[in-house]
């Protein structure tokens, strides 16, 4: 393999990687905030129990973002130093914002609030979640931006000379609708992640009859919070999809693996044949839904591969402009499936715990240990669409992710740091599963209320939180 | 001051905060199994770090950005050309962050002690390596302009191990280790305090003469006289010597300003010897980075001047009240059954 694909997977697997955490940290800084502020208001020491159990595996999952993001920030100029020299002067610009108003906040206030129990006053520790879970939010909207404006270049001009693109106006980069569209996809995603978290291990402790006065409200808080951000992913999804198909006509037909161009054009549901759209063996579609998906009408155009090949060719020189096509169209379905399935059991879950009711049968035991699992899968597969059939550019129309890669770093090189950061995120990995499932079944504990609130005293008294 | 200049300061500013402050954080690292008897006094150790030690590491976040934002083609020829240094250095944060967090979960001893070995191992690589990385870039290195036109660097790995780059990182090893047990002896109380005073008494003499030699050779090395270089190498030892002084005279407080003032007087020192390069290059001085080759556009430092003025002491505000919440000093007492894992407690 060349320097090229390595790098290209070293990334894949680093970002796929760095974001089973992201989106758990995300929705959990939420809800384990929101279950404080029910203590905070309320007095009722099951919300503490559930914010003190939730907030212990929240942490576990955050000690992996965190490691995991600094490979990201520095892999752009370690094995993309030819795309970092070319966009640098637009894209650092997010990327340093990020760190000055997201992380500071995020690692400070994180700190506060585990060590803080005993050391701050109730209210400002209840602060301190909050603030540390607005700065989760801040660290997205920058990222996602930087992100955006991959996907839709604006704000720029090009200065040949230099043979790079210069920021012209930060403003467009900020609040392109590529941007804000990406982030209202991402943010209810992640909260869908972090409620399904909470949900399938609220079930779990129901299911072994442990702490149930706790697990039922978190229960249901997850289920209702997944309902919930579902509604808003579909949304902001339809919105994504009409953005996507003006900016990346390609993207929208590799989706849907449409050769030609059509009009009231069905949305396929499952092809089976042979992908080159030579000849569909079997194929289920929904009429015109296609049509309607990317341009708001059943009538609508949509442009297929073989004619945006050819206007692409005319516009950009020789070249293959079709991203890999089977991805695209099985991603893009993987995403929508896994968050419908998990909807779907939450919707059944919800039903049977109405009036009191518990969930039977026996699909509720392996559906709940799969919910953690179907959202992480759904966002996996949403950025692998998203970035596989961005390619071949790096940059839409700019710079190609051929050119962007290393000219100084052997493919050895890549190889080696790709081996070993693989290894690496396995250990990790298999580490922290273990500790969850440990936590997890240790299980929330009575907490005694004068344990976790008293400021001030003897230099000397016991810590609450140690390390 | 054009804006260049002004974003060379600002990353010397950002590296001289990670210094300082991470470079306590892999001082105190290495220093666990030194400093402690049993347990209660390693746990104890650990929590003087617990709280802040992601704050800390945030500032290199923050220089790497930065350095992408203002400076792209250093950020690029930098990454790319030290390659093999930064990816050990990236394991090493890596495998820190998560041992600190997960060390004490659990009770048993096999579980601990493999932490244990990871948290000296993961401290020492990154406060020897980025020695060796500034060292580097302060000496040149072969840069040389690629058929595109960018400045790439051209040496191997092996280049950058030469002795003067290898006494850097000993200076930052030794330096970061007296700084560390200043910051416990300053946080801790009762045998860890007594032992960390006497640790870096020791250390601090290594780091010491180390720093001297370094400097010296750092100033002879200099294609031309730099007076300032000079002078803030002048500052660094007497200051360094300040903090020994009042380590032995039991002022602690004193003893930990001191040492991050001279860290800060050394840091500048080598990025007053830089300016205006970013990266000299040993093959000739029209392969060199500067501030003006390697710089965005005015517009983005401009708008980027505008983000660093309003939130770096934004930053600085609650991070240094944080420092205050948590400035009681930990004792090995204060820890309630030091041998139970955090998660086993929780079963009782
Ligand atoms: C939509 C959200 C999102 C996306 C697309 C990314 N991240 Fe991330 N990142 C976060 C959301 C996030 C977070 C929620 O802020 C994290 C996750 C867990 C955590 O600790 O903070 C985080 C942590 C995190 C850290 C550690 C911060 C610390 O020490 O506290 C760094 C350096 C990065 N990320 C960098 C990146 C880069 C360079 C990315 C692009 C490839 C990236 N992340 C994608
Ligand atoms: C966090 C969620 C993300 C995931 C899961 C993700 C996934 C991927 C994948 C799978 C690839 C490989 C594509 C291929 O080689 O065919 C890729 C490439 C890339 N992505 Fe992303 N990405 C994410 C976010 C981002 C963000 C936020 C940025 C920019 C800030 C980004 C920038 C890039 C770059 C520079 C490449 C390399 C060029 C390429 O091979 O396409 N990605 N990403
Ligand atoms: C309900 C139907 C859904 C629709 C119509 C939809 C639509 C889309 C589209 C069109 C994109 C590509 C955006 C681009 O490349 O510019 C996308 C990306 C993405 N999707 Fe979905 N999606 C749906 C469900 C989901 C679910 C359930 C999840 C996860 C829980 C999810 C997570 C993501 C993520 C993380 C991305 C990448 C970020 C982005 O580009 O916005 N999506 N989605």
């Amino acid at each position: 393999m060349s320097s090229l694909d390595l790098a290209r997977w070293q990334f894949a697997i680093t970002t796929v990687y760095h974001f089973l955490f992201v989106p758990i940290t995300i929705g959990m800084a939420f809800l384990v905030a929101g279950l404080q502020s029910a203590w905070y208001r309320t007095a009722k020491l099951k919300y503490l129990r559930a914010t003190k159990f939730f907030g212990r595996l929240f942490l576990i999952n955050f000690a992996i973002g965190v490691v995991t993001g600094i490979v990201q920030e520095f892999q752009f100029g370690m094995n993309w130093s030819s795309y970092s020299r070319f966009v640098g002067d637009i894209f650092g610009a997010p990327l340093a914002m990020e760190g000055l108003l997201a992380f500071f906040l995020e690692s400070t206030f994180l700190g506060l609030w585990i060590f803080g129990w005993d050391r701050l006053p109730k209210k400002l520790h209840l602060a301190s979640i909050w603030v540390a879970a607005t700065g989760t939010l801040l660290s997205a909207y920058f990222i996602l931006a930087a992100n955006s404006w991959m996907q839709h270049p604006v704000g720029y001009t090009m200065n040949l000379e230099k043979g790079r693109a210069e920021l012209t106006d930060i403003v467009a980069v900020l609040t392109q609708k590529t941007t804000l569209v990406t982030f209202f996809h991402t943010i209810p995603s992640a909260a869908f992640s972090g409620a399904a978290f909470v949900a399938g291990v609220s079930a779990w402790l129901i299911i072994k009859k442990k702490d149930i006065e706790m697990a039922r409200p978190t229960m249901k808080l997850g289920l209702i919070t997944m309902v919930i951000s579902f509604i808003f992913i579909g949304v902001s999804g339809d919105l994504t999809s009409r953005v996507m198909t003006e900016q990346q006509p390609m993207k929208m037909a590799a989706a849907e693996a449409l050769y030609n161009t059509t009009d009231s054009a069905p949305f396929s549901l499952l092809t089976i044949g042979s992908l080159d759209g030579s000849r569909s063996v079997f194929q289920i579609d929904i009429p015109s839904a296609l049509s309607f998906l990317s341009t708001g009408n059943f009538k609508g155009v949509v442009e297929g591969v073989n004619d945006l090949q050819k206007s692409y060719e005319e516009k950009y020189g020789p070249g293959n402009y079709k991203p890999n096509i089977p991805l695209a169209y099985w991603s893009f379905r993987l995403m929508m499936g896994f968050g419908f399935i998990g909807v779907f059991f939450a919707l059944l879950a919800l039903y049977q715990m109405r009036k009191g009711g518990t969930p039977h049968g026996k699909w509720f035991g392996p559906a709940m240990i799969s919910l953690p699992f179907l959202p992480l899968a759904a966002i996996s597969f949403g950025w692998i669409f998203t970035e596989t059939a961005r390619q071949p550019w790096a940059v839409f129309g700019l710079i190609k992710t051929a050119d962007g890669v290393s000219p100084v770093v052997s493919a050895g090189a890549v190889l080696f740091t790709m081996i070993v950061f693989t290894l690496l995120y396995g250990v990790l990995a298999f580490i922290e599963v273990g500790l969850i499932l440990k936590t997890i079944q240790i299980g929330p504990r009575q907490e005694i209320e004068h344990e976790v609130s008293t400021v001030g005293g003897a230099d000397d008294r016991p810590l609450v939180m140690s390390y | 001051m054009s804006f260049q200049t002004a974003w060379f300061l600002l990353i010397a500013v950002l590296w001289i905060g990670y210094f300082i402050l991470e470079g306590f954080d892999f001082g105190v690292g290495m220093l666990i199994p030194f400093v402690s008897r049993n347990e209660a006094d390693r746990r104890a150790v650990l929590t003087t770090l617990g709280p802040v030690w992601d704050g800390n590491e945030v500032w290199v976040l923050v220089a790497g950005g930065a350095t992408f934002a203002a400076f792209p083609e250093w950020y690029a020829t930098l990454f790319s050309g030290f390659y093999l240094p930064l990816f050990l250095i990236l394991v090493g944060l890596i495998v820190r962050g998560v041992a600190f967090e997960y060390r004490s979960k659990y009770g048993k001893a096999q579980w601990r002690q493999r932490w244990d070995i990871a948290i000296l191992i993961s401290s020492a690589i990154p406060a020897l390596l980025w020695g060796v990385a500034f060292a580097n870039i302060v000496r040149g290195v072969p840069l040389e302009k690629s058929s595109t036109g960018s400045i790439e660097y051209v040496g191997g790995f092996f280049n950058l191990l030469n002795p003067y780059a290898l006494l850097g990182g000993v200076v930052t090893l030794t330096v970061f280790l007296t700084h560390g047990a200043h910051f416990l002896a300053l946080k801790t109380a009762g045998e860890i305090r007594d032992r960390a005073h006497a640790l870096a008494i020791k250390i601090g003499l290594v780091a010491a003469v180390a720093a001297v030699i370094f400097l010296v050779w750092s100033n002879l090395m200099l294609p031309e006289r730099n007076a300032k270089f000079a002078t803030l190498s002048i500052l660094t030892a007497l200051l360094w010597v300040a903090g020994m002084f009042a380590n032995f005279k039991v002022r602690e407080g004193y003893a930990f300003i001191f040492s991050s003032l001279a860290i800060a007087t050394f840091v500048s020192g080598l990025f007053v010897a830089l300016y205006p390069r970013v990266m000299p290059s040993s093959l000739g001085s029209q392969f060199d980075l500067t501030i003006t080759n390697a710089s965005s556009t005015d517009y983005t430092l401009k708008v980027m001047t505008i983000v660093a003025v309003v939130m770096t002491p934004l930053v600085l505000v609650y991070q240094g009240w944080t420092y205050w919440v948590f400035r009681k000093r930990v004792s090995a007492s204060q820890i309630q059954h030091p041998e139970r894992g955090i998660l086993d407690t929780l079963s009782q």
